[in-house]
């Protein structure tokens, strides 16, 4: 099945996955490309995207699996007419013809920025690398069945602290996004339940890029 | 967008409604443009961005060089509660700027529960309510839609309204405030050039005095200001205006699919409805260039939905031309084409055989009145006989879903009238014994009644609102004798029709109560989690104004009534005709079987009334 890479973006970041569903679907009927669609009383055009995406979370490494209906078009030409047919904030960067399987996805590089109003706290350049040196770090986790408890820290591969600026940290990690998977926001979760002092006014997030579990590049 | 908005976003449901940035959306250089306007839905994003004239008008000014109309929509209580906390004012989608920059604020209203709406984002935007209070050419308020033909409740805050369709209006007012922009004219000047424009009300050249009684005495119109004004009509649909590239909302919204207009006006003359009259004289719209467009906004857009609308579309001469070209299209390109508001005649149902949507929605009748004899009251031409064959031939094809929307409180209703409905729901299920043929599911039949409420420019337009109390006994009445599982049977409270009724014929002493219930916190009145009616009730109290005074007090023939200045195309005497033979219980036959005599067809000069 074909595939493709896409970037969300800018205001965009705020459509959620269901209504990303449908821009996408909506997309190719604007850029000329018919979907195939599925079987049974309701058929929908055929989009699948890898791994739902947060609202407000921007990503550079959105995989989503299509499948055109009619002859075959080239993947530089379908790149090009959905990109005119998108809406700003949500652009195709490549097409491929096939990708690999969905299963060995397993790794998110993903960037967390932490603002601070009046500025980085005492002590926080150094207590926030300590926090997720250790073995095990217990944060709640919201499900469809209540509140339970969830060891981040054998989710994190690595994570590493940089000071932006006098207001923001940037923290980069490598964390398991697939099998299981960890929200971004469970890291600045941790932050806010055991370092309190250093709990960020608001954070960014951006998913970066995603790899097999050797951390090669996965499409 | 500001840093401030990134940080409410993720605290709001549904965020992508206040962000802008959808396909389609206008973006203009702010260098080029003379005149901003904020074009204002009283109600949210998914309900604003479902109104096809929004839509029209939208494209009708951006089109326009040197204008830039930007959207704004009503915000959730949650984002209201995060503007209010963070002092962030009411915004355009479009630009990101505060509402109050703005040259023009534009409202279309249809819908009376959304007037507090008005005055709520008014208030958000920083914009002062009362046009007496915003003295410059900035912030200039007007407004339009169905609302504007009675727009006195609104006298106070809106500096003028267009009445009618608008296309053409729009254009001229924009224009006219264009070169006043440039001429540095006061309010008070544009005001007085905006009034001779046809069409054009501005309530502040109208002076009403009231009767001891609280009845009206009289309108008086001043400093040369038309003794009427006549509402704008399209005449030729087949070159009006008609946006082919529409925005495509990135978020769902209540009707997310393409929607093309058949034809404007309605033959029925059903006697409730404002809509019937008020949109007079029908204008066609030809098959093929409607076919043309369909296509064009299907390929544009990337739909795959699209919605024929009009107030009676069976009525519609050019359909079978238009639908043979349309069904084959849409189902090469798997285009799910919906025909709502058929009639139960032989032709729609052999279309709604063609349309496969029918399968999923059901049937949906609305007979309106439970008895023959009410609904000849009524002018509802639509027989047991019609909804009983149309239900045993859509039973035989499978279908076991039946929706029944009736009215209580009709004028000359009995509890005769109200048993009669259970009787047809009866009926209904005697025709689903003898002709069903999905028994495993089993019949549903959905009843639901409205408290009826009389509307300006309506052969009802007189007539009393029952009280809030006899119409819960009607309700009560009807639901004892619906005892079938298969019958599901909702009614609402009285709260909302009532004041609905209070602003649909209200004068302008309204304006204070309105503004009295927003200070205390009234908005989103269409939505179950927003509305509360003590508020409401405290205002009237404040106010000192009797809601029964607009309801059950009725309105006498001879009273000067307040939406009287405004000209809609039907005559006040055929109104009273279509009241007399209401009570005679005589139908008047739709236009096509001969015209009435209603006198729209004076606003047409170039095409004939095509009923």
């Amino acid at each position: 099945m074909p595939r493709l890479l896409f970037e969300k973006t800018g205001s965009a970041v705020w459509i959620s996955h269901l209504d990303l569903m449908r821009l996408f679907q909506r997309a190719f009927q604007r850029a000329g490309l018919p979907l195939t669609h599925t079987q049974g009383f309701n058929p929908r055009p055929s989009v699948s995207i890898a791994l739902p995406l947060s609202v407000g979370v921007e990503s550079a490494c959105e995989l989503l699996d299509f499948a055109l209906d009619g002859e075959s078009v080239p993947c530089e030409e379908i790149r090009e007419r959905l990109n005119r047919a998108l809406t700003a904030g949500v652009r195709v960067l490549s097409v491929y013809e096939n990708g690999g399987k969905i299963r060995n996805l397993a790794l998110l590089k993903c960037k967390i920025v932490l603002e601070y109003d009046r500025g980085i706290p005492d002590g926080a350049v150094e207590k926030i690398p300590e926090l997720f040196a250790g073995d095990s770090l217990i944060v709640e986790k919201k499900g469809k069945s209540g509140i339970t408890q969830q060891d981040i820290r054998p989710m994190i591969r690595r994570i590493a602290l940089r000071e932006t600026d006098g207001q923001t940290l940037t923290l980069s990690a490598l964390i398991c996004c697939q099998n299981p998977t960890l929200n971004p926001m469970q890291i600045t979760a941790a932050i806010e339940r055991y370092l309190p002092g250093c709990a960020p006014d608001f954070a960014k997030y951006r998913r970066l890029e995603i790899y097999d579990r050797e951390e090669n590049i996965f499409r | 967008m500001t840093e401030l908005l990134q940080r409410i976003l993720p605290t709001v449901q549904k965020p992508a409604r206040y962000t802008g940035g959808e396909f389609n959306e206008i973006q203009k250089d702010p260098a080029s443009v003379r005149v901003r306007v904020a074009f204002c839905f009283p109600d949210t994003y998914e309900i604003g961005m479902s109104n096809v004239g929004m839509r029209i008008l939208y494209g009708v000014m951006n089109r326009m060089e040197g204008v830039w109309c930007q959207r704004v929509f009503a915000p959730w209580g949650d984002m209201e509660e995060a503007m209010r906390r963070h002092g962030l004012p009411l915004w355009a989608l479009e630009s990101q700027k505060p509402v109050k920059d703005f040259d023009m604020i534009a409202f279309t209203i249809g819908y009376e529960m959304s007037y507090s709406n008005i005055l709520n984002m008014l208030r958000l935007a920083g914009v002062p309510l009362r046009s007496a209070d915003r003295t410059g050419l900035k912030n200039i308020v007007f407004a339009g839609g169905v609302c504007a033909f009675n727009p006195e409740p609104l006298a106070d805050f809106i500096d003028f309204f267009s009445l009618g369709e608008g296309e053409d209006i729009t254009v001229e007012i924009v224009s006219l405030y264009d070169h006043a922009k440039a001429e540095s004219w006061s309010k008070e000047v544009f005001l007085r050039e905006v009034s001779k424009i046809p069409g054009v009300y501005v309530p502040s050249f109208y002076r009403h005095e009231y009767n001891a009684d609280g009845t009206l005495a009289s309108v008086t119109a001043l400093d040369g200001a038309p003794k009427m004004v006549t509402k704008r009509i399209v005449e030729d649909l087949d070159t009006a205006y008609w946006p082919s590239e529409m925005i495509v909302p990135s978020t769902e919204i209540v009707h997310d699919r393409a929607n093309r207009e058949v034809f404007r006006g309605c033959i029925r003359g059903c006697r409730f409805c404002q809509a019937g009259f008020s949109c007079r004289p029908v204008r066609k719209k030809s098959p093929q260039v409607l076919y043309r467009q369909a296509v064009e906004t299907l390929e544009n857009s990337g739909h795959n939905e699209m919605t024929l609308s009009s107030l009676s579309t069976s009525d519609y001469r050019g359909l079978k031309e238009l639908t043979d070209a349309l069904i084959p299209y849409c189902a090469e390109h798997r285009v799910n084409l919906s025909v709502p508001s058929l009639r139960a005649d032989n032709f729609s149902r052999e279309l709604m055989e063609r349309l496969q949507t029918v399968r999923k929605s059901g049937l949906t009748f609305a007979p309106e009145a439970g008895t023959q004899r009410l609904r000849d009251v009524i002018n509802k031409n639509l027989t047991e006989d019609e909804i009983l064959t149309t239900c045993a031939n859509a039973f035989s094809g499978g279908w076991s879903n039946v929706k029944l929307y009736f009215m209580l409180g009709l004028p000359t209703e009995t509890d005769e009238d109200v048993l009669g409905i259970a009787e047809l729901v009866y009926k209904v299920m005697e025709t689903w014994k003898a002709y069903g043929t999905s028994r495993k599911r089993g019949l549903r039949i959905h009843v639901a009644t409205a408290y009826f409420v009389p509307k300006p420019h309506t052969p009802f337009q007189w007539e009393k609102q029952i009280p809030p109390e006899e119409y819960l006994r009607r309700c009560r009445l009807l639901k004892s004798h619906l005892y079938s599982k298969a019958v599901e049977y909702d009614y609402h409270g009285p709260e909302l029709s009532r004041l609905e009724a209070v602003f649909a014929r209200g004068d302008r002493r309204l304006g204070r109560v309105i503004e009295e219930a927003v200070r205390l916190g009234a908005r989103l009145d269409g939505w179950d989690e927003y509305f509360d009616h003590s508020i409401w009730q405290r205002a009237f109290e404040t106010c000192g104004v009797d809601p029964d005074f607009y309801t059950v007090r009725g309105y006498g023939e001879e009273e000067i009534l307040p939406w009287d200045t405004i000209d809609v195309g039907v005559r006040k005497d055929f109104l009273r005709r279509e009241r007399r033979k209401a009570y005679e219980g005589t139908v008047t036959p739709d236009c096509r079987q001969g015209c009435a005599g209603c006198g729209a067809n004076r606003l047409l000069r170039e095409v004939d009334c095509d009923a």
